[in-house]
């Protein structure tokens, strides 16, 4: 019944290989080890870089080669050359290249590329949060400050964030902290949200996205060389800006592995595991965490959260709380516990003394604004030193963008029950959160109904990351190509039905354990058929490969 | 079949190896600590800490050091100190927004809450930051990036078309027609090919490829990649960066925060700062005793020295690249900052490419501009782009894949880098105001440029190179010798000790040109010209008494 790969999926499959390959037989044999295993991020763009140069370029180069390259792989930063970073990697500029190939009239076995690789809300159709552009419109261009179609609230809001610029203009530079009156605004909305903890504006950080503040602590952490070189801990799967940023600050990454039988739980006994692990060969000096959870979509249990705090206090560990699904929370009898709040709980004596940065973003809860780049840290416990060297560290980039700075304000200071934007705001934000959740659920049911495909509740985030059985021809052929046997999986799945998911290889997983990552943002009827394209190709896969039976978990 | 199954098996047995710690020893643990997680009264330390939070943070460490050795506090000592922590780090210095500037902004706290000072407000003339000095928004722009930002306005008649047409254009370029997803971690496509066709006219027809072209969080973002692409090997082997001196900090801080190693070459104050090819020979060859220089950093149109490069400079510092195989970053985020009779820019790629393919088909060049500068003093959006030419195309692949894990650059400021790109045509609606607004603005720059030449240099002890281009001044100071003493038993830069008295009698916050580097025995500070005019003649008028004062207090 089914039809053997076509050409055209051979050719996929076989391209990437070549890519591999010609890495692999680069000469220099020192760098060949390390390059077959960064292969991943390897674009295929390779070939026409500088294609329209490059006749040019041929001719001189024929005749008598002038000029050696300043820069190339072998004289690169190497550091950098380490970075990988799956979630834009390979597998979406394998996507891009067939969308263009589409839009140029081009035949494929779909009509679109459906990218539920990243968590891009608004690409996926999601609509913004009407207020908060309103009043990114209003700081914009004030003269609309006039304008009878905008409600008084946005308009109060606008008029505020100005007055915190310099000559009232979104086009000045602010504090390279942030401007002063968002800085309070995030420090009430986090007073709030813990229930009444206070919350210092001065330990507050604004900054481009979360990953820039994610770097910057990370960047202040790293020290020491050989056994006492700063070792990361990271949870498997995570988030792979971890694993880049550690590889360009060449820390060392320790792994410490999520329970995906007890629904990616964090076991504490594993951190234990993992940090005796690692003092064996570097300082352990800080533990990340990523609650809710990404890729994994697990909501951390208060006592978790306790646990790791109390592990953390103990071991002298820095700890990093990404915090940016805070907002999204689907399972029910799950809520999200911020880290501070719960380090407050466990008294002064924690409380006072365990450093502490977590993170927030405009990209993902409700509001999904990914492209202003806005986001904040929080930071605890910092020694005043340190603090002003990080000050200093963040003023060489002068400051976060003031839009997205402005935006993340609307996050920390919605409308009120009592202002004429309330209703709106509140509809909108309950129908974005509601259809979240709905979709949460149909993914994880229509998943565990595929034979091979086992997929935890997804409790928050914006993600599934399913386990998949892949046949051992299929590993085989994987191995033979050099490539991740998930990466094959994806691969095929995007060529033959234009779906584009990350394979878990890029963000890690146990070994011999197979997975990917898929976004639950496509309105609800394109995840649907998403859906029944992914169930129908892995049971085409499951054939392909010889198997009809799968052992079940 | 069967040897998945196995594996799932293996993982079965891997799960029950992990070596736990006793878990009994766990709990043990926890309820040792269960009372605090009642939280009996956390409230005192709270008002403590808070009373803490009013001192220096200097003796705010202090006390807290003295509570641990009390006990007070918690036993365990910060994972993060000033002595643990990234030293590379700590050797970053970024003088534009360093003390003089913090100090600065507690003035105006003060001033704010009644204190009593000699002036009633603070000028910050230390950094290029055109809005905060009341230079009003392009109309323009920043109709289209309302439209981007809020849709609905595109129904609204009060908008020109030619507005909404770039609106549409650019909301077409983004996923699901919003400004709030993510781009291409290299930018939007049409904005890419817009500054492609930009650079092409600018460049008198020299093609370039949207390809090469990756959109920035400022210029500033596109020059740390660069650098961060460039650095490796160890000891002499290590990657040696020329900059000019005096430089933009932004280049010594990357430099020092990357490991890479400065190689200062110096621009001539007494001809009018200009480069020096011999300069470049003298320094290259003295760096490559204890280093391996690999690239060579321009400023042009010049920060903080205001030069503008003649093109016959340009030629020469390409050739000397070409031979001595530097690679070459051009920063002209000043392109249409030039002011001067007889000056002109030029922009690197041009010239190169006018010099024939010998080296236009090998002279690795990345070029940086921004919307922070120019007639449009964008700064907040974090606008900008590189354009690469003649990078290794798997250097270029490790390029895209470095962007890529930030995601992309805040996609307003694209927009907006979009639109200096493609401002509004002869015939558009929005044409004429456009231009009168342009205008007014470049030539109150050129005013003002001038104006501060002619003052500094009517003061004793002041030597003003023109302005030719660029947003500031860097004049030549005479320090007395007494002053130059106090400051070195502070241990302070005596342009330091000079800036920082300055502020503190006249309010006028300006940066120290110790902070860019100078010739030993020189000083210098550094003032933007952007001030309104009327202002800035106070500013200088101010200036001059206070240098005048400083040199008879100290003589």
């Amino acid at each position: 019944m089914h039809r053997l790969p076509s050409s055209a999926n051979r050719s996929l499959v076989a391209g990437a290989l070549e890519q591999y390959c010609a890495l692999v037989m680069r000469p220099k044999s020192k760098t060949i080890r390390q390059e077959s295993v960064r292969f991943k991020t390897q674009g295929p763009i390779e070939s026409y870089g500088l294609k329209r140069y490059s006749t040019a370029e041929a001719t001189v180069a024929s005749t008598s080669k002038i000029r050696e390259k300043t820069l190339t792989m072998e004289t690169l930063n190497p550091q950098v050359k380490a970075v990988e970073y799956a979630v834009r990697g390979l597998i979406v500029m394998k996507a891009d290249e067939i969308e263009r190939c589409l839009r140029e009239g081009g035949k494929q076995p779909f009509t679109e590329v459906i990218k539920a690789n990243i968590g891009d809300a608004h690409a996926m159709g999601q609509q913004p949060i009407t207020f908060l552009r309103q009043v990114v419109a209003l700081c914009t261009f004030p003269e609309l400050m006039d304008s009878p179609g905008f409600p008084e609230d946005a308009k109060a809001r606008a008029q505020r964030i100005l007055r915190g610029c310099g000559g009232t203009s979104l086009g000045s530079y602010t504090a390279s902290q942030g401007v002063e009156c968002i800085r309070q605004d995030i420090a009430t909305y986090i007073g709030q949200r813990d229930q009444g903890v206070p919350a210092d504006w001065n330990n507050i950080f604004l900054t481009t996205g979360a990953s820039d503040g994610i770097v910057s602590i990370l960047k202040m952490l790293v020290s020491g060389q050989g056994a006492s070189r700063t070792g990361v801990m990271i949870p498997i799967p995570q988030y792979p800006l971890y694993s880049a940023a550690i590889a360009e600050m060449e820390a060392v990454q320790i792994n410490y592995y999520l329970d995906e039988d007890n629904c990616w739980a964090l076991d504490i006994n594993e951190l234990h595991r993992a940090y005796q692990a690692a003092r064996e060969h570097c300082q352990p000096r800080v533990i990340c965490i990523i609650n809710p959870g990404n890729p994994t979509g697990q909501v951390q249990s208060r006592k978790c959260i306790e646990e790791v705090l109390h592990f953390a206090y103990e071991e002298n560990l820095f700890v990093m709380s990404d915090e940016v699904y805070q907002d999204n929370v689907y399972a029910s009898g799950c809520k999200f516990h911020s880290f501070k709040k719960v380090l407050f709980e466990m008294g002064p004596e924690y409380f006072n003394s365990v450093e502490l940065a977590s993170f927030h973003s405009t990209s993902k809860g409700y509001t999904g604004e990914c492209g202003f780049r806005g986001g904040y840290m929080e930071v605890l416990n910092l020694d005043p030193e340190v603090k002003a060297q990080l000050l200093k560290l963040r003023s060489v980039q002068l400051c976060p963008p003031v839009s997205g700075q402005a935006a993340m304000d609307i996050i920390a200071n919605p409308p009120q029950p009592d202002e004429p934007s309330f209703s709106l705001f509140h509809q909108e934000k309950t129908a974005v959160l509601g259809s979240l959740k709905e979709k949460a659920q149909l993914t994880e049911e229509i998943l565990n109904s595929v034979p091979g495909i086992q997929c935890n509740p997804v409790q928050g985030a914006m993600y599934a990351f399913p386990r998949l059985f892949i046949p051992p021809k299929a590993v085989e052929q994987a191995k033979a190509l050099g490539m991740q046997p998930d990466m094959l999986y994806c691969l095929r799945l995007l060529e033959e039905t234009g779906i584009c998911l990350v394979p878990g290889s890029g963000f890690g997983q146990r070994e011999g354990t197979y997975h990917f990552r898929m976004t639950i943002l496509p309105t609800k009827e394109k995840l649907k058929v998403l859906l029944d394209k992914v169930s129908d190709f892995h049971i085409k896969f499951l054939k392909d490969y010889g198997t009809s039976e799968v052992p079940r978990g | 079949m069967l040897p998945s199954r196995s594996v799932w098996i293996c993982i079965q047995r891997e799960k029950k190896h992990i070596c736990h710690r006793s878990s009994q020893h766990v709990t043990g643990l926890l309820k040792s600590s269960g009372s605090p997680v009642i939280t009996p009264s956390p409230l005192s330390s709270f008002s403590f800490s808070k009373s803490l939070s009013g001192l220096s943070a200097a003796r705010r460490g202090l006390i807290q050091r003295k509570m641990s050795e009390n006990g007070v506090t918690a036993r365990r000592s910060k994972v993060l100190t000033i002595d643990t922590m990234n030293a590379t780090v700590k050797k970053v210095e970024y003088a534009v927004r360093g003390p003089i500037v913090q100090r600065a902004v507690q003035i105006e706290k003060e001033l704010k809450e009644g204190a009593k000072k000699p002036f009633t407000e603070v000028i910050k003339a230390n950094i290029g930051d055109a809005h905060a000095m009341g230079q009003q928004p392009i109309t323009f722009f920043r109709q289209v990036l309302a439209l981007c930002s809020y849709p609905e306005l595109l129904k609204d008649s009060n908008f020109p078309e030619d507005a909404k047409h770039r609106a549409r254009r650019i909301l077409q370029g983004c996923g699901g027609e919003s400004i709030g997803a993510y781009s291409a971690s290299q930018g939007i496509d049409c904005i890419r090919q817009d500054v492609a066709r930009y650079i092409e006219r600018r460049d008198g027809g020299v093609p370039c490829d949207p390809d090469n072209v990756f959109l920035s969080t400022g210029a500033s973002d596109g020059i740390v990649t660069m650098l961060k692409l460039l650095v490796a090997g160890e000891g002499r082997n290590r990657t040696g960066i020329m900059i000019s001196i005096p430089q933009y900090p932004l280049y010594s801080a990357a430099l020092a925060e990357l490991g890479a190693v400065q190689v200062n070459y110096y621009l001539d104050e007494e001809k009018c700062w200009g480069l020096d090819i011999s300069e470049l020979q003298r320094s290259l060859e003295a760096a490559r005793q204890h280093c391996n220089p690999r690239a060579l950093c321009i400023i042009n149109p010049g920060n903080p020295t205001g030069q503008v490069q003649s093109r016959q400079c340009i030629e020469d510092v390409i050739r000397f690249a070409a031979k001595e195989n530097l690679f070459l970053m051009a920063d002209e985020v000043y392109q249409d900052n030039v002011y001067a009779d007889g000056c002109q820019f030029h922009s690197f790629k041009k010239v190169l490419f006018e010099m024939g393919p010998e080296y236009s088909n090998t002279v690795e060049l990345a070029s940086f501009h921004s919307t922070s500068k120019c007639y449009m003093g964008e700064c907040g959006f974090r606008g900008g782009y590189m354009e690469v030419i003649n990078l290794d195309p798997e250097v270029k692949e490790q390029l895209s894949k470095l962007v890529s894990v930030r995601l992309c650059p805040p996609v307003p400021g694209q927009a907006l880098m979009g639109l200096v790109v493609n401002p509004p045509q002869p015939g558009e609606p929005s044409y004429t105001t456009f231009m009168k607004e342009r205008t007014a603005v470049l030539s109150a720059l050129a005013e003002k440029a001038k104006l501060t030449e002619q003052i500094l240099n009517t003061v004793p002890g002041i030597a003003c190179n023109p302005v030719q281009g660029a947003m500031y001044s860097f004049p030549r100071i005479t320090l007395p010798e007494r002053a130059v003493k106090e400051a070195k038993e502070k241990g302070q830069a005596p342009d330091m000790l000079y800036c920082m008295k300055l502020l503190e009698e006249t309010g006028i916050c300006l940066v120290p040109g110790s902070g860019f580097g100078q010739r030993d025995g020189t000083y210098h500070f550094r003032m933007t010209i952007l001030p309104p005019v009327d202002k800035l003649q106070i500013l200088l008028s101010k200036l001059k008494e206070f240098h005048q004062r400083f040199t008879k207090q100290y003589s």
